[in-house]
């Protein structure tokens, strides 16, 4: 569709902008008595109900049982983020490198590092401040282990404008990596699948 | 040295003859690849990416020193190919963890490979299998490391540990195919490195001073701080440009801060950074940065009680590691409220000042450590240099290494550390009390005897006799024979015997009496058999002199006496005399407080003890900030007022908030910096104004240098006979720190944080039958105290030390004015 039309702000016959036809506005106090009683009594009112009504008795309702039921949403949305972890043998993926923290645009992810005890580089603590979060997933496409991915939870209610998520709302638990539960993260920032890639994905 | 002007890429360069190309380049902002060169040590030859072609030569940068007209052209096609075959190789096996490495991208590998653009890798080796070494505050990943050999360099030229070097890296030896197919240099540098690895000369572990040097110019993450490891990125950190709090060396150097953790958004110091081409730090400046007053709050309570304290009290006594500006704020408290400044230390060292002046003219000294570093003979009276002022040390052996220099080191105290600087350094163990001796001898062997008063001239030659001493000599002794030749007569082609004339030399052992001259001042300061030959071979092609004198002759009883000498042989010798101030700011201190010989009743202790303390220490009645937490300029041995920066967060009160409220006020402490006394050599500067950088020149451009002012001296330039008598030849101690400590904040960091004892060598110790940890009584005609031994392995000899950075040791009650002190020392 073109948007020249649009551009054209002077209303005629021409563009595409017209004046809705409109009654006038009542500007006396007895017209506008008129128009309420007119209003009320006109049964509009009986019309909405009688379509809800036949509605429920036909049994065919298109309606969304949410938050009983949700739709399927697509791969590419970026909901909450999650942690992942390594099929094989269970360790996180995330190596602390600290790129997500720096690419960061809204500058609301932290973490603490620290040496542990077989010398890697350990995550110990990881917060995306929420309130703060964008959810322009750049930390997800930087992330060159695909640890870091966005989900498909999108329910943000909190009793706080600026929750956190941590490191142990994100991680995927032990129990669902064993029920084989962790979804790949197939939107942007994810690898084309090939036959290279074995079980944990790699970024490069 | 003369100007010359040369020609780099086709632009026009005026450098020193002499200087080498590479620094040349770096001056005039052309860039040079360079890993393995080092400025102010010697060239390594060991990653020869410095490649350039001068006047039609293939040359190193690094080494080839520049001379007039030089027509330098750093890229042409076979020096390109060769860099880049460089890069290749160095980046073959090199581990993939850059995620994970604390270099975090400040890394030479990456940015030279990023810069010569390695796209593809042409060569390859079997890996092997290096595991990490933790060397204490020190870690090493042989994986990581590119042998540029920096560490090995700065540890020997700079630092004079010696503590590290190379071993077999016990790999495969190279393709041989790759000799013919490689770039020459690129072969040459992958031989070398492919044969060793980074080790301590020790073994396992390092035996050096722990300056921590050796992580700070490692181009990699090879060698790290085992405490920093992992535990931030680089690129995280927010630098804050500082002055070294510690001592008077005052080097610059960066807090890196950043959030403490997730939950505590407030500021904490990850490491200490320091811009190594051009100062280099001790470890108590690189380890000792989180000596910060931390979780103070403002309490209106123990304020108003500071308040009334003040107005109560008669005396502030007060320690110098403070800054110029709160001494300032000191100072005008005493003016306002009429109270008496008390720091001992500032004053001794105030007094020398003064009758060093009252014989040199100038306020003063002459020398800086710059000038040390450039000198070939360095000579140290009167101070434990490794820890009395570590960049001295530095620059000392810097002189010692890089210039071919020759030493003195005069000092009670035998430490193997300036033993093993340079074969051409002498130690002068003399007893305490012979400092004047030293200086004599100063006197006496370098001294303008013309020019010098008679007096001083006839007192010298009272040391001198002659003594007869049998030598053997080998004596070279022309012996003519007569020996019959068989010769062949060309004409008649007959043998003929022609008998000839040989003269020969023969050497021949002869005993000769000798009249030699002997020196007593030698004797007197246990001189080592020889000297005076030794000596002659030392000044051979000697021109720049520098002495260094240090705080045993400020607190010498006959000090005056000292600081005149010292006076004299700046003025009748070729040497320029530095001296180095005890604390972090005891010359400025010196130069801005009028300082008080005795304490009044009631007395005010800043940092130290007092009836009413305000201390940084978190230990007094009133919180003050550290200095990491202060803003402020510190005056250093250099003669220059550094100015220093908050790197954390102070919520108490300041030294301005209690004078303000006693009527001395300004709105900032660092208002005080333009009001700092010109008539003392300041300058009415604003803190602001004040820069803290170097160039790429290697020009210090922090702060500003202390106007030398001009002071009326009369003519006398009489000096004092010193008692031979007076030589404490009984046992003694020393006041000293041992090396990382030198206040009670050095030992707050986390990182030093360590208990004092009696410090003794390991001879003392086993000749003594003590062991580590035992307690002895130190007892010294000022008191006594119960103490623990520790070993100290870098000193030798009977003297042991007691230390002032352990607050719970009160040693300086021991002692008088002196550092040394007779002792008895008992197990109990």
């Amino acid at each position: 569709m073109h948007s020249e039309p649009l551009n054209d702000r002077n209303v005629s016959e021409h563009s595409a902008y017209y004046y809705v036809d409109i009654e006038e506005y009542p500007t006396t106090g007895w017209d506008k008595f008129k128009q309420v009683v007119k209003r009320t009594f006109r049964g509009e009112l009986f019309v909405g109900l009688w379509v809800v009504m036949r509605e429920m008795i036909k049994f065919d309702i298109h309606t969304v049982k949410y938050p009983l039921e949700k739709l399927p949403i697509g791969p590419r949305y970026r909901a909450v983020h999650k942690l992942l972890r390594l099929w094989e043998s269970g360790y996180e993926r995330c190596i602390g490198c600290g790129l997500c923290e720096k690419i960061c645009i809204s500058d609301c992810i932290r973490m603490d590092t620290k040496i542990d005890e077989n010398s890697r580089k350990e995550v110990t603590e990881y917060s995306i401040n929420l309130g703060r979060c964008i959810f322009c997933g750049y930390c997800a496409e930087v992330c060159p282990e695909l640890a870091i991915v966005h989900g498909q939870r999108y329910e943000n209610g909190s009793e706080q404008r600026a929750h956190f998520v941590i490191k142990d709302d994100m991680l995927t638990p032990l129990d669902f990596l064993t029920s084989g539960q962790q979804a790949e993260y197939p939107g942007f920032g994810a690898i084309t699948p090939n036959e290279s890639v074995t079980k944990t994905p790699l970024a490069y | 040295m003369n100007e010359i002007t040369i020609t780099i890429d086709g632009k026009q360069v005026r450098t020193q003859e002499g200087e080498y190309i590479l620094n040349a380049a770096r001056a005039n902002g052309i860039f040079i690849p360079a890993i393995c060169y080092l400025t102010r040590c010697s060239p390594t030859l060991a990653c020869r990416i410095c490649l350039v072609e001068a006047d039609g030569k293939q040359v190193y940068a690094c080494n080839a020193k520049a001379k007039m007209g030089m027509d330098i052209n750093t890229k042409t096609p076979v020096i390109e190919e060769e860099k880049r075959a460089i890069m290749e190789v160095y980046d073959v096996n090199h581990p993939l963890e850059c995620g994970v490495c604390d270099q975090s991208g400040e890394c030479e590998l990456q940015n030279y490979t990023l810069e010569i653009g390695v796209d593809k890798q042409h060569y390859s080796i079997a890996d092997t299998h290096k595991p990490a070494q933790d060397w204490g505050l020190i870690h090493y990943d042989p994986a990581l490391c590119i042998m540029c050999e920096r560490c090995i360099t700065v540890c020997k030229d700079m630092i004079g540990d010696a503590a590290l070097s190379t071993v077999a890296r016990g790999s495969e030896p190279l393709d041989a195919a790759f000799k013919e197919s490689m770039p020459k240099d690129a072969y040459a540098m992958w031989n070398k490195l492919n044969k060793s690895l980074i080790a301590p000369n020790a073994g396992d572990t390092l035996d050096c001073t722990n300056c921590g040097e050796c992580t700070a110019v490692c181009p990699v993450g090879a060698l790290v701080s085992s405490d920093y490891q992992y535990s931030s990125n680089a690129w995280e950190h927010q630098q804050i440009p500082a002055t070294c709090a510690h001592c008077s060396a005052g080097c610059q150097i960066s807090y890196d801060i950043k959030h403490t953790d997730i939950a505590n958004p407030e500021a904490k110091i990850y490491r200490v950074k320091n811009e190594w081409n051009y100062v280099s730090l001790c470890g108590a400046g690189r380890y000792g940065y989180d000596f910060q007053n931390s979780n103070v709050t403002k309490n209106p309570v123990a304020f108003d009680a500071a308040i009334k304290a003040f107005k109560k009290a008669d005396t502030i006594a007060f320690t110098s590691t403070i800054t110029n500006e709160e001494a300032m704020i000191l100072q005008r408290l005493k003016e306002k409220l009429g109270l008496k400044l008390i720091n001992n230390e500032a004053r001794v060292f105030k007094n020398f000042l003064d009758s060093y002046s009252a014989v040199s003219g100038q306020s003063l000294y002459s020398g800086n450590l710059k000038e040390v570093h450039e000198s070939d003979f360095v000579v140290s009276i009167g101070t434990a240099l490794k820890t009395d002022n570590p960049n001295a040390r530095f620059a000392m052996n810097n002189a010692l290494s890089m210039n071919k220099g020759a030493g003195l080191y005069f000092h009670p105290i035998n430490d193997p550390v300036i033993e093993d600087m340079s074969k051409n350094l002498t130690q002068f163990n003399h007893a305490p009390m012979m400092e004047e001796a030293a200086l004599y001898l100063m006197l006496d062997l370098f001294g303008d005897k013309t020019a010098m008063p008679s007096i001083t001239v006839d007192y010298l030659k009272s040391f001198h006799s002659l003594k007869t001493v049998t030598v053997e000599e080998s004596v070279d002794e022309k012996v003519t024979e007569t020996v019959i030749k068989k010769v062949l007569n060309e004409e008649t082609g007959v043998e003929e015997e022609v008998s000839e004339e040989v003269t020969k030399t023969v050497k021949k052992k002869v005993s000769k009496e000798i009249e030699v001259d002997e020196n007593r001042l030698l004797d007197l300061l246990n001189a080592p058999t020889g000297f005076a030959e030794t000596l002659t071979k030392y000044l051979a092609k000697k021109e720049k002199f520098s002495l260094m004198v240090g705080p045993d002759l400020y607190t010498h009883p006959n000090s005056a006496n000292c600081a005149r000498l010292v006076a004299l042989i700046e003025k009748y010798t070729a040497f320029n005399v530095t001296m180095i101030p005890n604390l972090a700011n005891t010359l400025g201190v010196a130069l801005i407080c009028d300082l008080d010989e005795k304490a009044g009743e009631y007395t005010i202790g800043y940092n130290t003890a007092g009836d009413f303390t305000l201390s940084a220490l978190g230990n007094g009645d009133l919180d003050m900030p550290a200095l990491n937490q202060q803003e402020g300029t510190l005056t250093s041995i250099d003669k220059r007022v550094n100015p220093t920066n908050v790197a954390l967060p102070f919520g108490g009160y300041t030294l301005n908030d209690v004078a303000s409220a006693l009527g001395v006020s300004a709105a900032l402490s660092v208002d005080y910096t333009v009001q700092l006394p010109v008539s003392a050599g300041f300058k009415a500067v604003e803190f602001d104004t004040l820069p803290n950088h170097y160039t790429n020149a290697g020009e210090e451009v922090r702060g500003y240098v202390l106007d030398t002012l001009k002071v009326f001296c009369g003519k006398d330039e009489n000096v004092q006979a010193f008692d031979e008598k007076d030589a404490m030849t009984t046992s003694v101690v020393y006041l000293a720190n041992p090396v990382l400590q030198f206040t009670p904040f050095t030992a707050r960091a986390h990182q030093l944080n360590e208990e004092g004892g009696l410090y003794a060598s390991s001879e003392f110790m086993s000749s003594n039958g003590l062991n580590l940890g035992d307690n002895v009584r130190v007892k010294t005609p000022k008191g006594e105290i119960v103490v623990s031994v520790i070993n100290d392995s870098k000193i030798n000899g009977d003297i042991t030390y007691l230390p002032t950075f352990d607050s719970k040791i009160n040693s300086q009650a021991l002692f008088g004015d002196y550092r040394f002190s007779n002792v008895t020392i008992e197990k109990v």
